[in-house]
């Protein structure tokens, strides 16, 4: 499996460190948050066979995270941009 | 057929010929009383202690493959209750009691193997992780015996424990009780044995969906036709999320795959279960010869059953600083399972939301180890709808109340664990 950093082009798999699922938004008020939102948000997860949106972070390479889509089914790896909108344009 | 010396010398006799099948290939019924969704290691010994410890005979077993095809054949038959948390430790133990008598109990030969798993420590600070262990395990009635560096040489002379080695090895903590299980045997016997007390195991039925009426569960759709039934329990290793899903679960489990490899065949040099300290690496030689081992989770969510290479180098690299007389050694076979990870590391053997519903699962990659005494729980609780003292904890609950059983101390990262 090779991740395609909008920095670095293909790199291998070993350079990155994976981040998880990435469509959990944490809640927006954490103070206010029921137990069941941060049941969700820490726990639960939809686990799907096919597309998954998920963190990596290129912790061997120029360190950026990225939010990947990849098929969990064949490794194939669909989208790769990076987690936070840059002030340069590329945006996820 | 009671399989003895006599039924041996008898079909030696008449050339082979008449062994009977060991479990019968029936049609699915239009009802049961329960329908078991997996028909695993854990859905077959489910269905062998409902049937045998609950009386309870008008069940069915739906595998969607055939029996063996699934992580029960994909293990690297693995046995030990060296758990350090209360609640994994008891559960664990029971299971391996449950295994020591378990060849005699079904009348087929698991082929049990006691040879010892050692865990190897390779630093000062696993060395007082290991003792804390082993004193957890004594006082819990499991066995634990403390070895130092020499003690490791004398029982496995194929480990580098000189003090040269990338980890010098300071000792390690057997548990002598520990030992492999011929998996598939396992998968076969309890199969058999449920057959022999009338549960229907019907294989290449995949169930496609639940029918649930007012919160209630009636029955299962398969692509074998509908089967209702008054009690439902899935129980699907890899696969929990998407059969939870058609339940209208949400459960805290990622699939993640682990790669197993087994090398060519070689006259014995490892009698002990063993694992490396300073990385994740177990090995045990089969009875064929070929060296069984497995690495760390590649870490990422997967359903695809193989892995990738990253992973296949680490565990060579492993290997070789581990045991080196392995460098030369060929692989002869590499694969994959899916594995459900828990956000704990813990199973879940618990009731669903849905009434009549039961769910077991997110083994980790230590179900199979765990297979008779998850039978054994999760038919207590199908069939009495209250959870076995010793699984009570492994309920769904516990993600809400924050209860986690959390054994490696990772936090909610199931590739970690």
């Amino acid at each position: 499996m090779r991740i395609p950093c909008p920095w670095c082009g293909d790199r291998p798999l070993s350079e990155f460190t994976y981040g998880g699922d990435a469509s959990k938004k944490r809640p927006k008020h954490p103070e206010k948050a029921s137990a069941e939102a941060w049941l969700d948000y820490v726990y639960l997860r939809d686990n799907p066979a096919g597309k998954h949106t998920e963190y990596w972070h290129h912790s061997g390479g120029c360190r950026a995270w990225l939010k990947v889509t990849r098929d969990t089914r064949s490794h194939e790896i669909s989208k790769a941009v990076l987690a936070r909108p840059q002030s340069d344009g590329a945006r996820s | 057929m009671h399989y003895s010396l006599g039924s041996i010398i008898r079909n030696a006799a008449t050339g082979h010929k008449h062994w009977p099948k060991q479990w019968r290939e029936p049609e699915p019924k239009k009802a049961y009383d329960i329908v078991l969704v997996g028909g695993g290691g854990h859905g077959l010994a489910t269905a062998y202690y409902l049937a045998r410890n609950h009386g309870l005979t008008n069940i069915a077993v739906l595998e969607k493959g055939y029996l063996g095809n699934g992580n029960i054949g994909r293990n690297t038959t693995i046995v030990r209750s060296n758990y350090l948390c209360p609640e994994n430790s008891q559960f664990y133990e029971h299971s391996l009691k449950l295994w020591e008598s378990l060849s005699k109990d079904l009348n087929y030969n698991v082929m049990l193997s006691q040879r010892g798993a050692l865990v190897v420590f390779h630093s000062p600070a696993q060395r007082d992780a290991a003792i804390r262990r082993g004193n957890a395990l004594r006082l819990n009635g499991v066995d634990a015996v403390l070895l130092d560096a020499a003690g490791v040489k004398k029982l496995v002379p194929a480990i580098d424990c000189s003090p040269s080695a990338r980890f010098p090895v300071l000792g390690g903590m057997l548990q002598p009780r520990g030992g492999s299980v011929r998996h598939d045997a396992v998968a076969w016997g309890f199969a058999r044995g449920a057959d022999a007390h009338g549960v229907d195991i019907i294989q290449n039925c995949e169930v496609t969906g639940f029918r649930i009426e007012k919160g209630r569960v009636r029955g299962v759709e398969t692509t074998r036709g509908p089967i209702a039934a008054k009690k439902v329990g899935i129980v699907v290793a890899g696969r929990s999320s998407l059969v939870g899903q058609m339940a209208g679960l949400r459960l805290p489990i990622e699939s993640h795959v682990l790669q197993c490899f087994v090398t060519e065949a070689i006259k014995p040099v490892l009698d002990t279960v063993v694992s490396f300290g300073a990385a994740h690496f177990s090995i045990v030689q089969s009875d064929k010869g070929g060296l069984v081992f497995n690495g760390d989770l590649d870490g990422y969510n997967s359903y695809a059953q193989r892995g990738n290479m990253a992973v296949v180098e680490n565990v060579a690299a492993s290997a070789v600083s581990f045991m080196p007389c392995m460098s030369r050694l060929r692989l002869l076979r590499h694969w994959g399972g899916i594995n459900d990870m828990t956000m704990d590391g813990s199973p879940i053997i618990t009731r669903t939301p849905v009434k009549g519903l039961f769910f077991n699962g997110g083994w980790c990659y230590g179900g199979f180890k765990a297979t008779p005494a998850s039978g054994w729980t999760f038919a207590h609780l199908i069939a009495n709808g209250e959870p076995h003292p010793l699984a009570a904890s492994f309920s769904l609950e516990r993600f809400e109340s924050g209860l986690v059983i959390n054994e490696s101390g990772t936090g909610p990262l199931p590739g970690t664990h």
